[in-house]
């Protein structure tokens, strides 16, 4: 049997990969929504572009669901804490994202252009904004929200909107953005043809430069301007999940603290960085498919990013530190833990083995003659 | 503790956005088995007019799918963002069916889905079947995982306090798998869930032979219907009658109060077919009884008892003042958590912890709570009898219908007399909306009459929600209103006019000749 020490580490490794799977699928999504209005000018052309990801945004989505349900399996008082703490942005991402399913299936059912325009704009809609909101979140993460909990442990918010959209949470939510509209770009430069394609290549030639400036910009700040969280006694790692037995201070830097601890962790920036620059040059040299790896690698470097920097923080607490949230301290106890690990060693490579099937069957790219021709099957 | 106002809030949109998910989770329960029976015809017969129709009910299939997968990702943000004590407090239990509910179900039935509709063309037909069984499959199993969670909520087993981590945790995972309520559920609710699609297929292929068109199409569609229809629309009354036993073992207080039963009585106690509750005196005004039926149904026994609402607020009662001594050892162990007494005293009675919490609605100092604030926390475990009475025989009586519906359908087909008679037709096309109306009042009993309790004698519903403000809570609920109610008008009336316009609209005239045409 596992310790419980291990079993939280490889669930902390684990909630990273999925958050990261979510950020690379739903990601080159929500990027194509949000490039859908100004990328296709005729009707044609914006069918093709939601045709291109029409047939797979579905199970797409569900790496959010997932994600959302591995956090509260695994880390039950963070997803308490970080879905209520940071309640409007939640809100917010959730009726966006409730506007795609029917932007996808609804939009082409009638032929009013009306009709049409608005639910391209609700697309639009539902793609940028949750990249924007996500970043945001995971910018207010890093800094701390402030919450407290009683001797119950149940969690007191003491924010408010106006600390939630603070300039270095926006920060983060433009690198979110211009990641994944990057993304999306690329993505489409694999699935379409024509004077779309040269447009795709375009954004995806310059966008993952402004991923790279902003997410530089990020890292000085947090490097140099942003209180990071130690922990200074107790916070065993085999401990009772409990946010009370420990003590924690703030400093400035702290977040590159680990970089020297663990080196290996600096794996992760590193990808972010090269694997955005990569990607501008492969779509320049014309290979669109390994330009999405590259992206996609960009992606997982920038979210695995986040993640490391705060190790052991899962959300930090910036006015009582010492009740922060750590991957030791708010875990599902042991048994859970490994009923989930077992459940995902089985059914993960099931899900990886269909998707592939799946994608592979629908690929090659999207024309306007292939609308045209199944005008009443596709969307 | 928390204001009252944010709980009822976080209730009303817990309810509300549940209800509406409802709306679209039954139909694509049963339209995607009927889909996969459709196309196996196909498979089987080769003929073209079933591959057409499983496309045209795919068409309408995926409109109501699109708004099931929206309105679900909210059900489960909710138990985050406005019951975060919920998700601490059980989350370790509770998590982990939504998370493998996700790896199992939701990635299956999404991933194929897509390719339902976009693969007619790439796949084989044997390809193409199993896509649309694994549909099916997946949103079957997303029922069953969901269910296994909810199920929990009513009938808490496998699980044990941990104090130092207060919180529920996991001791024995088989027992919340094997849940009998879940079970009972799960067919209960999936069987809904194929009486909905068959009813929605039959009535709209009623509207198309009333209309004189398409008349292949609407009758083959019908056998499909009357025939599946029929043994779901049974299945669902057997198995609710299931639901009731294993609630009856499990849940007394809530079978007493769809009862209407305030006393205990001999047994095996009678049925109260109606009545006019009166639960200011705790007694019925007026009742018609059917003497026996609910012994029998309740314990399937002609000895056992049923307890009445009195009896079990009496007990009740004994939980509370049980409970406050697991509280008092709790507090002992947070300053000392080796104190072997206060462990043993906390062991011995931590069935009566929730019981105790109740008191939190009355006091914050719950270990010195009067004998008043206990009387009256005992009485707050009745559900409101009135609406969960007449819910739950509406229900009931509709289950009967339901039968009654398709029997005459499937006799009629078997007579091959559906085409001509119009009365019947005009019947069933009306009766489109009836399942819709007994799955909310199902679930509205089975939820409704779970109060007072989030998590059924473990967490009061009022301590699970968030600490948000009532400032969000109307925002968040507010937008729902209005984007649910735009986006069912809109889901509405997409339904409407494609069914108007008929297959002949998605195959062409050219097809829709051939079909007509078709032996
Ligand atoms: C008995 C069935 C049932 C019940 C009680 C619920 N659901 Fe549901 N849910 C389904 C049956 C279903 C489904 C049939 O599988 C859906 C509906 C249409 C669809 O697309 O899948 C679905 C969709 C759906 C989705 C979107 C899945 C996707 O992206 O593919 C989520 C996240 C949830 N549900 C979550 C919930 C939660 C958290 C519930 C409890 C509060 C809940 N559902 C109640
Ligand atoms: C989709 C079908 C469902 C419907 C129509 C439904 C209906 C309702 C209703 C009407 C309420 C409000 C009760 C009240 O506050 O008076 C409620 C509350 C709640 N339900 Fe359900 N429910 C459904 C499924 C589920 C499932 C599957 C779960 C858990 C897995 C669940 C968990 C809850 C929770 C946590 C609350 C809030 C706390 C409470 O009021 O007890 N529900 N639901
Ligand atoms: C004679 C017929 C029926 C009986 C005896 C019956 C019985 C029950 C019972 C006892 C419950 C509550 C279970 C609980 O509290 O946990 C329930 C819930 C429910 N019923 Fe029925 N029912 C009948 C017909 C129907 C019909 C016709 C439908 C819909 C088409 C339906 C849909 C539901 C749903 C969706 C629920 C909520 C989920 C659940 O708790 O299983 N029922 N039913």
């Amino acid at each position: 049997m596992l310790d419980f020490e291990t079993l939280r580490l490889i669930w902390w490794f684990l909630l990273g990969f999925l958050l990261a799977g979510f950020a690379i699928f739903d990601g080159f999504d929500f990027g194509v929504g949000a490039l859908l209005p100004w990328i296709a000018r005729t009707d044609s052309e914006r069918r093709v572009v939601i045709n291109t990801i029409g047939p797979v945004w579905e199970g797409n989505q569900t790496w959010i669901v997932l994600g959302a349900g591995a956090i509260f399996a695994a880390f039950p008082p963070l997803y308490g804490a970080s879905f209520s703490g940071l309640y409007l942005a939640l809100i917010g991402l959730l009726f966006s994202m409730i506007l795609r399913p029917g932007g996808f299936k609804y939009r082409s059912k009638l032929p009013s252009p009306l009709w049409r325009s608005i639910w391209d704009h609700l697309l639009f809609v539902g793609g940028a904004v949750p990249p924007l909101l996500f970043g945001v979140a995971v910018g207010n993460i890093l800094q701390g929200v402030p919450f407290h909990f009683d001797e119950w442990q149940r969690l007191f918010y003491d924010g408010n909107v106006f600390g939630l959209l603070n300039p270095f949470a926006l920060l983060c939510g433009l690198v979110s953005v211009s990641m994944l509209v990057s993304h999306g770009a690329v993505y489409l430069a694999n699935k379409t043809d024509g004077a779309l394609q040269e447009r795709a290549i375009r954004i995806a030639g310059i966008g993952p430069l402004v991923t790279i400036t902003l997410f530089a910009l990020a890292g000085l700040w947090v490097a140099f301007g942003l209180q990071g969280y130690v922990v200074t006694a107790g916070g065993a790692w085999d401990g009772p999940s409990n946010p009370f037995t420990k003590t924690v201070e703030m400093r400035t830097g702290a977040c590159l603290i680990n970089y020297s601890v663990y080196p290996w962790m600096g794996l992760a920036p590193v990808l972010g960085l090269t694997g955005a620059f990569l990607t501008t040059r492969l779509v320049r040299l014309q290979r669109p498919l390994w330009a999405f790896v590259s992206s996609g690698t960009s992606i997982f470097g920038i979210v695995a990013t986040a993640g490391v920097s705060m190790f052991p923080f899962l959300m930090p607490s910036s006015n009582h530190p010492s009740q922060s949230l750590t991957v030791f301290d708010a875990s599902s106890s042991h048994d859970t833990l490994m009923i989930m690990l077992i459940s995902t060693i089985i059914f993960m490579p099931i899900i990886i083995f269909y998707t592939s099937w799946v994608f592979r069957m629908m690929r090659g790219t999207v024309s306007s003659k292939y609308i045209e021709d199944n005008s009443h099957s596709v969307y | 503790m928390t204001d009252i106002d944010v709980v009822t809030l976080a209730r009303l949109q817990f309810a509300a956005t549940a209800l509406y998910h409802f709306l679209f989770v039954p139909l694509t329960l049963g339209l995607s088995v009927l889909l996969g029976i459709m196309e196996s015809v196909y498979f089987i017969t080769k003929r073209p007019i079933w591959r057409d129709l499983t496309k045209f009910w795919g068409v309408l299939f995926g409109i109501n799918f699109a708004m099931g997968v929206a309105t679900g990702l909210t059900m489960e943000f909710q138990f985050g963002t406005n019951w975060a004590y919920y998700s601490h407090y059980v989350g370790d239990i509770f998590g982990a069916p939504l998370a493998i509910e996700g790896l199992m179900a939701f990635f299956l039935e999404a991933t194929f889905v897509g390719i339902f509709f976009f693969g007619w063309d790439r796949l084989s037909r044997g390809a193409h079947l199993f896509v649309t069984w694994m549909v099916a499959l997946g949103s079957n199993l997303s029922a069953l995982w969901i269910l296994i969670a909810n199920g929990w909520m009513q009938h808490p087993v496998g699980a044990t306090f941990n104090f130092e981590s207060m919180r529920m945790e996991v001791s024995n995972f088989y027992d919340v798998l094997f849940n009998p309520t879940a079970q009972a559920k799960f067919v209960h609710t999936i069987s809904a869930g194929y009486v909905t699609g068959s009813l929605f297929v039959l009535g709209v292929s009623a509207f198309f032979l009333l209309a004189r068109r398409n008349i292949d199409f609407a009758k083959r569609s019908i056998t499909v219907a009357a025939a599946f229809g029929l043994c779901s629309s049974l299945s669902v009354v057997v198995l609710g009658d299931e639901s009731g036993y294993t609630a009856a073992e499990s849940q007394k207080m809530k079978v007493a109060a769809i009862e209407g039963m305030w006393t205990t009585e001999p047994a095996p106690a009678g049925f109260n077919l109606v009545a006019i509750p009166d639960p200011q005196n705790h007694q019925n005004a007026f009742e018609v009884k059917v003497p026996w039926l609910l012994g029998l149904i309740a314990t399937r026994s002609t000895t056992e008892q049923v307890p009445g609402i009195n009896d079990l607020v009496a007990r009740n009662t004994q939980y509370i003042r049980d409970g406050l001594k697991a509280y008092s050892a709790l507090q002992t162990l947070r300053k000392d958590s080796t104190d072997l007494e206060a462990r043993n005293t906390l062991k011995k009675y931590e069935y009566g912890l929730g019981y105790a919490l109740l008191l939190s609605k009355y006091t914050n100092d719950i270990p010195n709570a009067s004998d008043d604030m206990i009387t009256k926390a005992a009485w707050d475990t009745v559900p409101d009898v009135v609406p969960l009475f007449w819910s739950f025989r509406l229900m009931v009586a509709l289950g009967f219908l339901f039968i009654a519906l398709f029997a005459t359908a499937f006799w009629l087909v078997v007579q091959r007399r559906i085409e001509t008679s119009r009365t019947f037709l005009r019947l069933a096309l009306l009766c489109i909306p009836l399942p819709w109306v007994s799955s909310e009042l199902g679930w509205f009993v089975a939820e409704y009459g779970r109060q007072p309790w989030c998590i059924d004698g473990i967490l009061p519903t009022r301590l699970g929600a968030s600490s948000l403000t009532t400032g969000d809570m109307w925002l968040s609920l507010g937008g729902f209103l209005i984007l649910y109610s735009t986006l069912l008008v809109v889901e509405l009336y997409l339904m409407v006019r494609t069914i108007k316009k008929g297959p002949e609209d998605y195959f062409g005239r050219h097809t829709a000749a051939v079909l007509e045409s078709a032996p």
